[in-house]
């Protein structure tokens, strides 16, 4: 398979802030890769360089041959781009808005299709100031797919969205795998990357935090167990080797591979100390956890 | 060719959507009509000693309120308001070049003003007996392309000093109503202190009036060739391409 993208040690600063801050991808022809993050991790920001929207402070990027910054206008015809926020023009309808965007491309898919393939054929002749949330957003892939082309940005496509405007979104999404499109996806929900991308890369505070395929993700997380309770502030600190921390709700947290001996150490090291251990939990943490905790502790200074 | 077929189409679309705006068809077409006709009530319509009509005099003024509107005003709000909402910054990710867009905005506030410019002479003429003379159709096609397109450079340029699509009217009428009191679009530049006209004649809109007063000055003889005021409008519509070239944004502020 060929590469749709690569980018090595991209960087981008506003002034004193990082935005990004190194990161390394690889998108292969016809994969879904989800870029997941919450909100300023970074995510818009890549997207965009990608885009050509934006010139990065350094690194290197490619995408579909060319480096966004310099691509000729023809680069272009193989690119359709979703972005976080785009309104359709008020006072054309949604027929018209696709036909409109259809001649910018030399190559273009049948409009008609392109409507009926987001499920829009019976809202082609209403204005799109009419439609819905969910309608706007089938419009903008109408017309970010009616260029025919070969890779496919999606930022946020799914942000405000209700579970089942989130669902039918899902399943237009899907539909772009069995189109053969490339697809790069930003999205700060953990389900929506498990359920849409081929491979994961979680990004915090402008860092590449975790990658692989979804169950990889999980492997990585359901070998750990999580033991947990919520110390008083008079309480001793377990010893070092039990790898205890403080978690952001103030409970104390042991990750472990090793639910039986860690607890045996814990449980033995609080009885001799008669240190009482209130709201011990034992838990597997969900991949939500893992994802959470990857990305805010990258935040923390 | 291909780039020409392409500005017929947007052209097309830019048409459809001004002709959808409720907003932009009121100002440009109606109000200017609604002028005309509290005009001629107000000051009557007598008969000037050479048999043209009074109204004959208000035309140009009309025009030229009209061809402000459907240019600067028009492209200001329409640019900021797709510029705002996301859609230039779309059409930049398209692999069409940007200045087909904005030319197209130009052309469609030249199509609207020969409209408009039609509309009011036919109106003018059944209802009040207008002339249009046939010797300076040529000098008045020139007046309304340079109009067109200098005020529509204008507007593009003031998208620059807009923040929002909320400010675009506010800011456009705060810059073009005082204008058209100055320079004898709503009083003759008799009737007002001479201060008045010269701070006018500073300002393209007034230039404007006065090259569309020539072509309708029932008065003159010949062709009318105000060339010195096409040369003020040219100048401010260069300013305005440079200014539009070097700071136009295509992305929301937001």
């Amino acid at each position: 398979m060929t590469t749709a993208i690569s980018v090595r040690n991209l960087t981008m600063h506003y002034g004193d802030f990082v935005a990004v801050d190194g990161i390394d991808l690889e998108v292969k022809e016809g994969e879904i890769l989800a870029f997941l993050g919450s909100n300023g991790a970074g995510k818009t920001t890549t997207i965009e360089i990608l885009e050509g929207f934006r010139s990065r402070t350094s690194g290197e990027v490619e995408v579909l041959g060319h480096d966004p910054e310099t691509a000729p206008l023809s680069w272009r015809e193989d690119i359709g781009i979703v972005l976080q926020e785009s309104e359709p023009v008020p006072e054309l309808t949604a027929g018209e808005s696709v036909r409109m965007q259809a001649a910018y491309y030399s190559n273009p898919r049948d409009p008609a299709e392109t409507l009926a393939l987001v499920g829009l054929t019976d809202s082609a002749d209403q204005r799109t100031r009419k439609l819905s949330g969910g309608q706007k957003r089938r419009l903008d892939l109408a017309m970010a797919l009616v260029g025919n082309p070969s890779l496919v940005f999606l930022d946020e496509p799914t942000t405000g969205f209700d579970p089942s405007a989130r669902r039918e979104a899902w399943g237009m999404i899907e539909a772009l795998r069995d189109l053969g499109k490339t697809v790069l996806l930003t999205t700060h929900y953990m389900d929506e990357a498990e359920h849409l991308a081929d491979r994961i890369v979680v990004i915090g505070s402008g860092r590449i935090v975790a990658r692989g395929t979804a169950d990889e993700l999980a492997a990585q997380v359901n070998a750990q167990t999580r033991i947990s309770w919520r110390p008083a502030a008079e309480d001793p600190r377990p010893p070092g080797h039990l790898g205890t921390r403080i978690d952001g709700q103030g409970r104390g947290v042991i990750d472990t591979a090793d639910a039986l001996v860690s607890l045996h150490q814990l449980t033995n090291w609080a009885t001799e100390l008669g240190v009482p251990l209130p709201e011990l939990n034992v838990a597997r943490p969900t991949l939500e956890d893992v994802y959470l905790e990857l990305t805010s502790e990258e935040r923390s200074p | 060719m291909k780039k020409l077929a392409m500005i017929q189409h947007q052209l097309r679309f830019d048409l459809l959507i001004f002709r959808r705006n409720p907003a932009g068809t009121f100002f440009t077409v109606v109000l200017p009509l609604i002028f005309l006709v509290i005009f001629t009530s107000i000051f009557g319509n007598n008969t000037l000693d050479n048999g043209a009509k009074v109204a004959t005099l208000y035309v140009p003024g009309i025009l030229t309120l009209a061809i402000v509107s459907a240019t600067a005003v028009n492209a200001a709000i329409t640019m900021t308001a797709r510029r705002e909402r996301g859609v230039l910054k779309r059409v930049r990710g398209t692999p069409v070049p940007p200045w087909i867009f904005v030319l197209s905005q130009a052309l469609a506030g030249f199509v609207i003003a020969m409209v408009m410019t039609v509309i009011i002479t036919l109106v003018g003429r059944i209802l009040y007996g207008v002339e249009l003379q046939l010797e300076t159709l040529p000098s008045l096609l020139i007046s309304l392309l340079l109009g067109a397109m200098g005020f529509s450079a204008i507007g593009l340029a003031l998208t620059t000093v807009i923040a929002s699509e909320d400010a675009a009217p506010a800011v456009t009428n705060a810059i073009f109503l005082p204008l058209y009191f100055v320079s004898g679009v709503f009083i003759p530049d008799s009737e007002v202190p001479d201060w008045v006209g010269t701070a006018g004649n500073l300002f393209p809109v007034s230039h404007l009036n006065q090259a569309l007063q020539e072509s309708f000055d029932p008065f003159a003889e010949g062709a009318a060739w105000p060339l010195n005021h096409w040369l003020v409008i040219a100048a401010w519509g260069v300013v305005g391409a440079v200014i539009t070239l070097k700071t136009f944004r295509w992305t929301p502020n937001r």
